[in-house]
């Protein structure tokens, strides 16, 4: 084992040793329904979203079983999920790969918030050159350091950003759009309590929002 | 003279020569419109207001009734269109609602949520349009225009009558301009008038922001449908 992540035998940390899990556990998620969820490009304002659906959570956890999302932090989903919830644009080569990672082992794909469904404020950058917007960063800073030899991050480890900020379907097919920056709790259960009781997706006039 | 009309099968009266989406809104019909202004001339410009006339697709705010007039606004493919040029106007400006001073009060937010728009089908085209803060109270964002007209044609100077704000270039070079002179000349008042006419957030009022909470913004108090369907003078 290599902590060099480009080693030959380097390893992911979905793939780390984990002790089995509790065999009652195990079998009380048996026939949940999986569902997933990832930030790419984005604040993770969605996710707070998602946490305001408060004790509705709960009602919703007797059928639906979270496999990956902020709280177990995994970069890869290990089983197939019924329902895949992005947050997040794609910025960059990281997030290409997560996308089309969760689009292979995700039945549905929903965009979820203002970044995923357009780009969001991450894409207000779409209208400078990326070679402008480093500068800026790192160059021309105001809290560059004076003296200093600027230096523009660039590593194998780092993701290289793409030259735009790509909303998820102009990346990978998205199946649902939950727009909001972000969206109510009250729209997120909409569509999960929707697909989870097998009813088609519908975003109500009273909840859809841009803001 | 009264005619008779109908529209989706209704039979309606109306005076012949009346417009059509205000015939329909005072018939409990709401069709979705954007550049459209009751009682001032028709723009006909941003065609979200799609129906169909015996069996031609027209803009509705274009056409004025006539008797015998067929007139349909709710087939899948009529409410699909409008959605869709809807979408076309959020893909070719920047319409970047969560930091936009007008949200809330934004028409085209407000006509995105009536046909219910959650993403564009086209391409997002992020284009560069640089905003112009050269007259004392006005900040033109040009992104977020939509070419309605509506500044262009009811803005006027009020002492010789001439256009303060136009359109410059053509296709996607247009972009709206502001004779800094004539804005400077406006009172406050116009200024607000301005504002409050502009369907997007293009034209705002320096100064001002952020300043109705959310939840109790324009369209959050009455939606664009009801304001429409409402008899209440000064809609939408």
């Amino acid at each position: 084992m290599s902590l060099n992540p480009h080693a030959k035998d380097a390893i992911a940390s979905h793939e780390l040793p984990a002790t089995p899990m509790d065999p009652a556990l195990a079998r009380a998620r048996e026939g949940k329904i999986k569902v997933a969820m990832i930030g790419l490009c984005g604040c993770w304002g969605c996710t707070l979203s998602f946490l305001d659906l408060d004790e509705r959570l709960f009602t919703l956890l007797d059928k639906v079983t979270i496999l990956r999302s902020s709280i177990t932090d995994l970069k890869r989903i290990t089983e197939r999920c019924a329902i895949g919830f992005i947050e997040g644009g794609v910025a960059n080569e990281e997030n290409i790969e997560t996308l089309e990672h969760f689009r292979e082992h995700c039945d549905i794909l929903i965009s979820v918030g203002a970044c995923a469904v357009w780009g969001g404020v991450p894409a207000m950058r779409n209208v400078f050159d990326l070679k402008d917007c480093l500068t800026e960063a790192y160059v021309d800073s105001p809290t560059a350091i004076p003296g200093a030899k600027p230096t523009i991050p660039f590593h194998l480890d780092l993701p290289r950003i793409t030259d735009k900020v790509y909303p998820c379907h102009e990346v990978v097919k998205m199946d649902y759009f939950i727009p909001g920056c972000p969206p109510d709790g009250d729209a997120i259960y909409k569509v999960l309590d929707d697909l989870v009781h097998g009813r088609p997706f519908d975003l109500p006039r009273s909840i859809n929002r841009y803001d | 003279m009264s005619i008779q009309i109908t529209i989706d099968g209704r039979a309606i009266t109306a005076e012949e020569g009346q417009t059509l989406v205000d015939v329909a809104a005072d018939n409990g019909t709401y069709v979705p419109t954007l550049c459209y202004v009751r009682d001032k001339p028709c723009l006909g410009t941003c065609r979200v207001c799609a129906v169909s006339v015996n069996g031609n697709v027209q803009a509705g705010c274009t056409v004025k009734v006539s008797k015998g007039m067929v007139v349909e606004t709710a087939t899948p493919d009529l409410i699909d269109m409008r959605k869709a040029m809807v979408e076309f106007l959020f893909a070719e400006g920047n319409h970047n609602c969560p930091s936009c001073e007008k949200s809330g009060r934004c028409q085209l937010q407000a006509v995105g949520y009536e046909v219910d728009m959650m993403v564009s089908r086209f391409p997002y085209r992020f284009p560069v349009r640089v905003v112009d803060h050269a007259s004392e109270r006005i900040w033109l964002e040009r992104d977020r225009c939509i070419f309605c007209q509506r500044c262009v044609e009811f803005i006027r100077d009020k002492a010789t009558g001439r256009k303060i704000f136009s359109i410059s270039h053509r296709s996607d070079k247009a972009r709206i301009e502001i004779d800094v002179e004539l804005a400077n000349a406006m009172p406050p008042e116009q200024v607000r008038e301005a504002v409050d006419l502009c369907p997007v957030g293009t034209i705002i009022e320096k100064g001002v922001g952020y300043d109705d909470p959310i939840g109790m913004r324009k369209y959050e108090i009455q939606s664009l449908r009801d304001r429409a369907l409402s008899t209440e003078e000064g809609k939408p």
